[in-house]
């Protein structure tokens, strides 16, 4: 079985995002990109299916400009076989991307697509379960334990009332959660490995796929800033507070 | 016994700055057959790099003659030099100083230089690993350095392996070169071993906060170069600001102090504040918005605290050595400069032995014993060193006499009932509001479950023998609010180190008064993600 894992390369978690001069985007100048954490953790997903010997191959893919290949290079280290990329300049949005990645599917035929629940960037959470519906198959998002058993897979999904337990028929989609595992730290053998792995890179105007853009994006501008506290004495001083506010 | 790889190189290289980038570089330029790596504890080279820095292109144009064609993101070519002096109120334009005239010369955010270089670096065939620190020297049989071991990954707080634990590799290679910058650990270790400071000057430093601001529309002049001394700092205290105009609206300012300073209540990052809030500067930064900031110790001693740069095996190059021009305020031209000299020297006659003197007497060299008595002059005050520097400036440093440099962490004066004058300081408005406020724009990341990477050997001296003689300086002198005392629910006070907020200044490891505080790199990785500074 071949497995797919779908990464973006976004802003690292830990930057301060900031709003450009302009006020159409975010700075991204001199700024740690990495690969989205949710990808990382399907990624380490896909390694850990393997090397129990439930898969043979794991295939990394990316949508983006040419520096996505840095991600890819660092999932190709942390021990996937061979990469894909393919090269837009251009935003792209989820139903566009999830396009893509069906072409990449028709042409891999993976048991099994990996992804995280959702990038940290957009927080879109919408690519996984697109591309189950444009390929017709069973999605398991936000899945925090995944066993696989011959033709199919259980997943536990966590939500708000508690844990789900879904099972599906292979080939699926499957989105991952934080709590799925912890990916591990990329070794310097496995990085000089990694450069003499194969990657592609095809463009993305050669896949002829529909680019509808659906979503506009108008402005950007950062959230209020927050307003000291105050803190009062006694329930009594927060009601009138309260009140005086006009909050209750 | 832990397995590890090994690695093998040609030549290793510690820390991908402008010296380490130059000489890798360089080493691949003589001999594109050398196998050459270069390790970097930041999460991607640059993240680190912080100076402020109006560069001499010349070294640049040697290395890489066609870095104008894709300059660093940050590269605004120098137009004016102002060089004031700032009482509380008033800002007084002095004759600059020749050693600062900037004509030809380019702002550039080092962060970006070095990502220029690592781009150039990786395509001529050199294996950059960032996010990989060297914690260790490897010793030959022969006492000589044979490589370096790299950091664990997955080491728990309590030091042992979590579930991801990953064992550091060894690198093995012929030659091992020292390019961590001022205060490197590996070259501590190596100066202590060798003796390489032995009959030289004792090393001296400085400190240094750096901030990139966004302001309103119209306010920046590109090009602009101004330098202060004075207020906020005493005249006792060697140090004065920077700013720089940009373009895009964007301004660097920053504040350098040394670190002879002799007042234990003196906090750097609080002048920093202050000086921000001259009327000289304020109405400039106000409103406007800050993108990043830093800061970094620096390496102050020049020509005679300077090391042997050579040993069996291995060599320091750049500010791991401590090529920094204090008087000129630069060091990335001398950091290429000496990387490319050790590249040179490398490749020539293929040992490590004699490089010391090679450089001493090469043309950067010659700069720095040139310029070497101006730092020390201001040991005896602000205006005692303006005239010390005028006149070592005049004759040309052929003074047949090298002043000496003191030991930073013996400079503080132990706390006395007259110490406790207030300083004249005035409220502060501009952010950062705080320590933390100002670590916030640093982009820290910082795994909290792995060991404590402070190491203070004796822990009881803080509350009772430091609290008494000098009210605990590392909870001044820290501009991340690493070192903090709290109570220890017994009625007294216990030392907390907040390791999380480190932006690897290294001044701990300097300035601490009883030398018990080292400095190791953390989980590689980890740090500052510093935006172009």
């Amino acid at each position: 079985m071949k497995i797919i894992v779908c990464i973006k390369r976004v802003i690292d978690y830990n930057v301060r995002v900031q709003i450009n001069r302009e006020g159409d985007g975010v700075v991204t100048d001199g700024v740690k990109m990495s690969v989205n954490p949710f990808d990382e953790i399907a990624v380490e997903e896909a390694l850990r299916i393997r090397e129990r010997g439930e898969a043979e191959e794991v295939i990394a893919v990316s949508v983006g400009t040419s520096q996505s290949q840095q991600q890819l290079r660092t999932a190709l280290a942390m021990g996937a076989d061979r990469a894909i990329l393919i090269e837009t300049d251009d935003d792209m949005q989820p139903l566009v991307v999830a396009r893509v990645f069906q072409k990449l599917v028709e042409r891999e035929k993976p048991g099994l697509v990996l992804m995280g629940k959702q990038a940290i960037d957009d927080d879109a959470n919408q690519t996984g379960q697109m591309l189950a519906a444009l390929w017709n198959r069973p999605q398991a998002t936000s899945a925090s334990k995944l066993e696989l058993t011959g033709d199919s897979a259980r997943a536990t999904r966590e939500v708000d009332a508690g844990l789900e337990v879904i099972e599906f028929d292979l080939p699926a989609v499957v989105t991952t959660d934080l709590r799925l595992n912890e990916p591990r730290f990329v070794k310097m053998p496995d990085i000089m490995k990694a450069k003499r792995k194969p990657m592609e890179t095809i463009a993305l105007s050669e896949l002829s796929i529909d680019l509808p853009t659906q979503l506009a994006q108008s402005n950007y501008e950062p959230p209020p800033e927050r307003q000291a506290g105050r803190i009062v004495d006694s329930v009594e001083e927060l009601v009138a507070a309260l009140r005086e506010k006009g909050v209750v | 016994m832990t397995e590890r790889d090994v690695m093998e190189y040609d030549v290793v290289v510690v820390g991908a700055g402008p010296a380490g980038l130059a000489c890798a570089i360089r080493l691949k330029q003589r001999n594109d057959a050398l196998n050459v790596c270069i390790l970097e504890k930041a999460s991607e080279i640059g993240q680190h790099a912080l100076s402020g820095a109006v560069v001499e292109p010349e070294a640049l144009d040697e290395l890489m003659p066609s870095w104008r064609d894709n300059p660093p993101e940050i590269c605004v070519p120098a137009k004016k030099d102002e060089f004031l002096f700032l009482t509380k109120k008033r800002a007084i334009r002095f004759m600059n100083p020749p050693q600062m005239h900037n004509k030809g010369n380019y702002i550039l955010s080092l962060g970006g230089l070095c990502r220029q270089l690592a781009g150039y670096a990786e395509e001529s065939g050199i294996d950059l690993f960032a996010g990989f620190s060297g914690t260790e020297v490897l010793f030959g049989e022969s006492n000589n350095v044979i490589g370096v071991r790299c950091g664990d990954m997955g080491v728990a707080h309590d030091g042992s392996q979590g579930p991801n634990y990953t064992p550091g590799v060894d690198i093995h290679a012929k030659y091992t070169v020292l390019a961590e910058g001022c205060r490197g650990n590996l070259s501590k270790q190596l100066i202590a071993h060798y003796g390489l400071d032995a009959d030289r000057s004792p090393q001296t430093y400085g400190i240094g906060f750096k901030e990139l601001w966004r302001l309103p529309e119209g306010r920046v002049n590109p090009g602009l170069i101004r330098h202060t001394m004075g207020w906020p700092l005493d005249r006792a205290i060697y140090g004065g600001s920077f700013l720089y105009h940009l373009d895009e609206d964007r301004v660097y300012i920053g504040f350098v102090a040394g670190l002879d300073y002799r007042d234990p209540s003196f906090s750097p990052f609080e002048a920093f504040q202050q000086y921000k809030h001259h009327p000289s500067v304020q109405p400039l930064l106000q409103d406007g918005e800050i993108l990043s900031a830093g800061s970094r110790s620096l390496i102050e001693g020049g020509f005679q605290s300077l090391p042997k740069l050579d040993m069996p095996g291995a060599l320091l190059i750049g500010d791991a050595g401590g090529t920094l021009n204090v008087p000129k305020i630069k060091g990335v031209h001398m950091a290429l400069g000496c990387g490319m000299s050790a590249a040179d020297h490398l490749a020539d006659r293929d040992t490590t032995a004699g490089f010391d003197e090679v450089f001493r007497a090469s043309a950067r060299g010659r700069e720095l014993h040139k310029v070497r008595n101006i730092r020390p002059g201001f040991r005896h005050g602000m205006w005692r060193g303006l005239v010390n520097a005028g006149l070592e400036t005049v004759t040309l440093g052929k003074m047949p006499w090298t002043l000496k440099n003191e030991a930073d962490w013996s400079s503080l004066k132990k706390l006395s009932p007259r110490d406790t004058t207030e300083q004249p300081y005035v409220t502060r408005t501009l952010p950062p509001r705080d320590r933390l406020a100002s670590v916030y724009y640093s982009t820290i990341a910082h795994d909290e479950d792995q060991p404590v990477h402070l190491k203070v050997r004796d822990t009881s001296i803080c509350a009772t023998r430091c609290a008494q003689e000098y009210d605990n300086p590392c909870t001044r002198f820290c501009p991340a609010n690493v070192y903090e005392m709290v109570d220890d629910g017994a009625d007294g006070k216990r030392l907390q180190i907040n390791a999380a907020n480190c932006v690897h200044c290294k001044v701990c490891d300097i300035k601490d008064p009883y030398e018990i505080i080292d400095w190791v790199p953390p989980e590689g990785g980890s740090g500052p993600n510093y935006q172009n500074l």
